[in-house]
């Protein structure tokens, strides 16, 4: 039952990071090159345009409930459980929304870069 | 292909470091703090964890590691960022290994060479790919990117 649980926070986890990763990326795409606009106009005119973006509020949002919801995983399950299994379905899960949502071009290279790390990961984890 | 310039590798690197740094630092100040209950009932102790000095300094690099983590994707894409993201692993690993001289198992060196791998693959390719989204956006000059003044 205990691992139910830890698995779902793992879900949860996946679900609401990939969620706050596409926002932000999203968010910062608009907004534009921050080192240009910082040049031209100001570090406040930064602030002001990426405050101003509402999936960046949303963004945020997203990336805090994944925070707490890596707070209970960690109470359910064993760090060495949900740590590297959320960081490596992450990748994986961004990999997928990123070019469903984002319409990068995920290409072979990406693809293969996604799994090893998403394996790397884990390994490091056992 | 946008190149990529000194500057935006400084900001890749950032992350790696300051997220890895960050995380460690906080570990530490919490592991001092011993068990804190996460409960409404106990907010205060919570707030308090912020005026250990190793808390403090861990918030302190995870708020820069989120700086470079916008930065970098404003100018690059999700799946070229994030790879950079999980380098931390490796480092902290080669740390262990190289400054306090601790065992790495066999299956955490395959781990490391694995994400190293994965890392390099993306880094050898374009880090901004055009989408349907960029084309039709004309916000904000994107020619401007590729022309930047190298440093």
């Amino acid at each position: 039952m205990k691992d139910l649980y830890a698995w779902a926070a793992i879900g949860l986890i996946v679900l609401t990071s990939t969620t706050g990763d596409v926002l932000l990326s999203h968010a910062m795409k608009r907004v534009g090159d921050v080192g240009e606009l910082w040049k031209r106009r100001g570090v406040l005119a930064v602030l002001g345009r990426v405050l101003a973006t509402p999936t960046f509020a949303l963004g945020l949002m997203a990336m805090g409930i994944a925070f707490y919801s890596l707070l209970f995983g960690l109470s359910w399950g064993n760090l060495s459980l949900v740590v590297p299994a959320s960081a490596s379905l992450t990748f994986v899960a961004n990999a997928v929304a990123a070019r469903i949502f984002l319409h990068e071009r995920v290409g072979r290279r990406r693809w293969i870069a996604a799994l090893f790390v998403a394996g790397g990961v884990v390994l490091m984890g056992l | 292909m946008p190149q990529l310039t000194f500057r935006k590798y400084l900001v890749l690197a950032g992350i790696t470091v300051c997220a890895t740094a960050g995380d460690s630092l906080l570990a530490r100040g919490m592991k001092q703090l011993g068990n804190i209950n996460v409960s409404p009932h106990n907010l205060s102790g919570l707030l308090l964890s912020i005026l250990n000095p190793w808390v403090t300094a861990g918030i302190l690099l995870l708020l820069a590691f989120f700086a470079c983590y916008m930065s970098a994707l404003s100018w690059a894409d999700l799946t070229y960022v994030l790879p950079a993201t999980s380098l931390g692993y490796v480092l902290v690993a080669l740390i262990a290994r190289f400054c306090f001289h601790e065992e790495i198992s066999p299956t955490r060196w395959l781990g490391i060479a694995l994400i190293a791998a994965g890392v390099g693959f993306v880094a050898a390719g374009p880090s901004l790919t055009p989408s349907r989204q960029h084309l039709h956006s004309h916000e904000t000059p994107r020619d401007a990117v590729s022309q930047e003044v190298k440093l």
